[in-house]
């Protein structure tokens, strides 16, 4: 069977990034859009766009049954839908499945087995991956064993939580029991799921992932990893491949692992599996796994001239891998910057509006995934994710060096965005010395806003 | 994450630049429900359709993609769903209305299918049917003009 319809169940860049390999692929595309992005430039270039509902995500992008019968209303054969949203909803993937309508991604039953964290864990460690010291903790009298066997600081973590929500970190063992409490109230009102597991805390940790694709009956490729330690309250900023410092046993190892917990699920379609590198205990950590598409997948495919959402797509058609380890060669150096409607000056707050003006870089090695051009609107009821700035270069000096290039020749009006925020990390020596932990952000921004001070009063 | 008064009067500023009437925000299960004064005249709000009930349409000015009305004045009944659209209870029964039926707000004048969800469409204003745009069975979107009414009489 081949796929000839597909339903865009998303918005913004990723939608238009998906639109883009549908035409190149001659596959007709449908976004399913809220009211408040019938003219958003994804909009105007899908073959056919249909209104779901109101601007309020509630009522459109959240909605499984209407993105199903959108999907089904249309005849489209299968539905990609992008990252966010629904893309994890194990109820969409399985509407899809009892619909006859092909999701493109992982089984229902797998987005269910990585999102519960626990499940997550425990399937790591059945697969031979390494995982944080810690486990399931049910009362009180638990943590505090097991607390004891780690020693602190911890992390106490909600099993529904994930991508940076329900973790607290508590730092004494006599805080545990308090923490406790409050940890599982907390996770059973947000995620409907009281469960918590106890970690030790990694104090200086960075962020890799490695992206693998799998054709759901056990074989799966890698291609590399990504380091996206540059993030501020968990949402990254600036990602790269490879990631810097690693030696090539610990490259090899964390890619093996990420296979090995693929393969025991038998994973299908796209994924990132996240680990936490511990940088002084020269060891690494199974985190999660992202069962999507994910927003920085646009670096691994510069480097290795493999299109993810392409292959995604023809795993879907159940063409399966089209690739074997081998064929997988990355070359150079990759770093994005994610460009936010959001103003670094006002603690990041994002800044909805109509974008006067939107000048983007071009020139070799620069590629740029957006959905923003002059006189587009930036709804508030959204993520403000505008643009994606992706260089790729010989080595990883010539690439920050592009990507200082690229975000000099962007010119925004209209909105605050954190562009010159992007070209001050760019400039800073520690970032440009590699290997930053995820501490290094807090910290930057926190010598920024000193010298910041001291210019204004000086 | 939790919502400061700071917070809050700082998204209300946002919503007062933007070019939006409302704002519906949910964090950590935290709800923020913002609409902007009536100092400035806004169209009917779109009411978020609670799917298995039927309830009344708000009647607008403007649709795109619809065919042009046939004369001046009339009032237009919008899809609230995303859906299946069926002009008649059932296969092989009569519509619920015609050309000509004079209806009142509740008069249902179609029903929408969301995955074998059926929703009832009420006309919304008291008037005479002179334009039925949605096909039978067909797939109609979000807002799109069912039919055109001929207020009053």
């Amino acid at each position: 069977m081949a796929i000839s319809r597909i339903l865009i169940a998303n918005r913004g860049e990723i939608a238009l990034r998906v639109i883009r390999t549908c035409k190149a692929l001659a596959i007709e595309s449908v976004l399913a859009a809220s009211k408040a992005d019938m003219d958003s430039l994804p909009a105007r270039l899908a073959d056919r766009t249909v209104c779901i509902g109101p601007a309020r995500p509630a009522d459109s992008y959240l909605r499984v049954d209407t993105i199903v019968q959108a999907a089904l209303g249309v005849k489209a054969d299968a539905l990609h839908p992008g990252y966010g949203f629904l893309s994890e909803r194990p109820a969409l993937a399985r509407l899809c499945e009892q619909e006859g309508v092909i999701f493109i991604g992982p089984t229902a039953a797998q987005i269910e087995a990585v999102g519960d964290k626990l499940c997550a864990r425990t399937e790591a460690e059945a697969a031979g991956v390494p995982t944080a010291p810690g486990g399931p903790v049910e009362t009180v009298g638990e943590a505090m064993m097991l607390g004891r066997e780690i020693g602190p600081p911890f992390l106490i973590k909600a099993v529904g939580g994930g991508g940076g929500r329900g973790m607290k970190r508590v730092d004494r063992l006599e805080d545990l029991p308090s923490a406790m409490e409050l940890a599982g109230a907390e996770a059973g009102s947000a995620f409907g799921d009281a469960r918590v597991y106890l970690e030790r805390f990694v104090e200086r940790g960075r962020h890799v992932e490695v992206q693998i694709l799998g054709d759901g009956n056990g074989r799966v490729v890698h291609l590399g990893e990504r380091d996206c330690s540059v993030q501020r309250r968990y949402q990254k900023l600036i990602e790269e491949t490879p990631a810097p410092g690693l030696s090539a046993d610990f490259r090899a190892r964390i890619h093996a692992a990420a296979l090995q917990f693929a393969e025991r699920l038998s994973y299908r379609s796209a994924g990132t599996v996240e680990f936490l590198v511990d940088l002084e205990r020269n060891a690494f950590y199974f985190l999660e796994m992202n069962a999507r598409i994910q927003v920085e997948h646009p670096v691994t495919e510069v480097v290795t001239g493999i299109n993810l959402v392409a292959e995604q797509i023809a795993i879907a058609d159940g063409r399966g891998l089209r690739l074997k380890q081998d064929d997988v060669k990355r070359e150079g150096c990759a770093i994005e910057c994610r460009i936010n409607a959001e103003d670094p000056a006002r603690d990041f707050c994002p800044s909805p509006g109509t974008v006067r003006t939107a000048v983007w870089p071009s020139g070799e090695g620069v590629r740029v995934d957006t959905h923003i051009a002059s006189g587009s609107r930036i709804p508030p009821y959204y993520d403000s994710l505008m643009a994606k700035i992706i260089v790729r270069a010989p080595d990883r000096p010539i690439a920050i060096e592009r990507m200082r290039h690229a975000l000099a020749a962007t010119h925004i009006d209209g909105i605050a965005t954190n562009l010159a925020f992007h070209a001050d990390v760019l400039a800073d020596p520690e970032f440009q010395a590699g290997g930053v932990d995820t501490s290094y952000l807090p910290h930057f921004l926190e010598r920024r806003r000193l010298v910041q001070e001291v210019r204004a009063h000086g | 994450m939790t919502l400061t008064a700071k917070d809050v009067a700082e998204i209300m500023r946002l919503l007062e630049q933007s070019s939006f009437d409302n704002l519906s925000l949910e964090i950590d299960g935290v709800k923020l429900n913002l609409q902007r004064g009536s100092a400035v005249p806004v169209r009917q709000p779109a009411a978020p359709a609670p799917p298995a009930e039927s309830q009344p349409q708000s009647v607008r000015s403007v649709a795109p993609k619809a065919k042009p009305p046939s004369e001046p004045g009339l009032a237009e009944v919008a899809s609230p769903l995303l859906g299946i659209f069926y002009r008649a209870p059932k296969p092989g029964e009569p519509p619920f209305v015609e050309l000509g039926s004079k209806v009142e707000e509740d008069t249902v004048i179609g029903i929408i299918e969301v995955m074998k969800l059926m929703n009832s469409v009420r006309a919304g204003v008291k008037g005479e049917v002179v334009e039925i745009l949605a096909e039978n069975a067909a797939l109609v979107e979000y807002d799109e003009i069912l039919l055109r009414l001929r207020p009053g009489t």
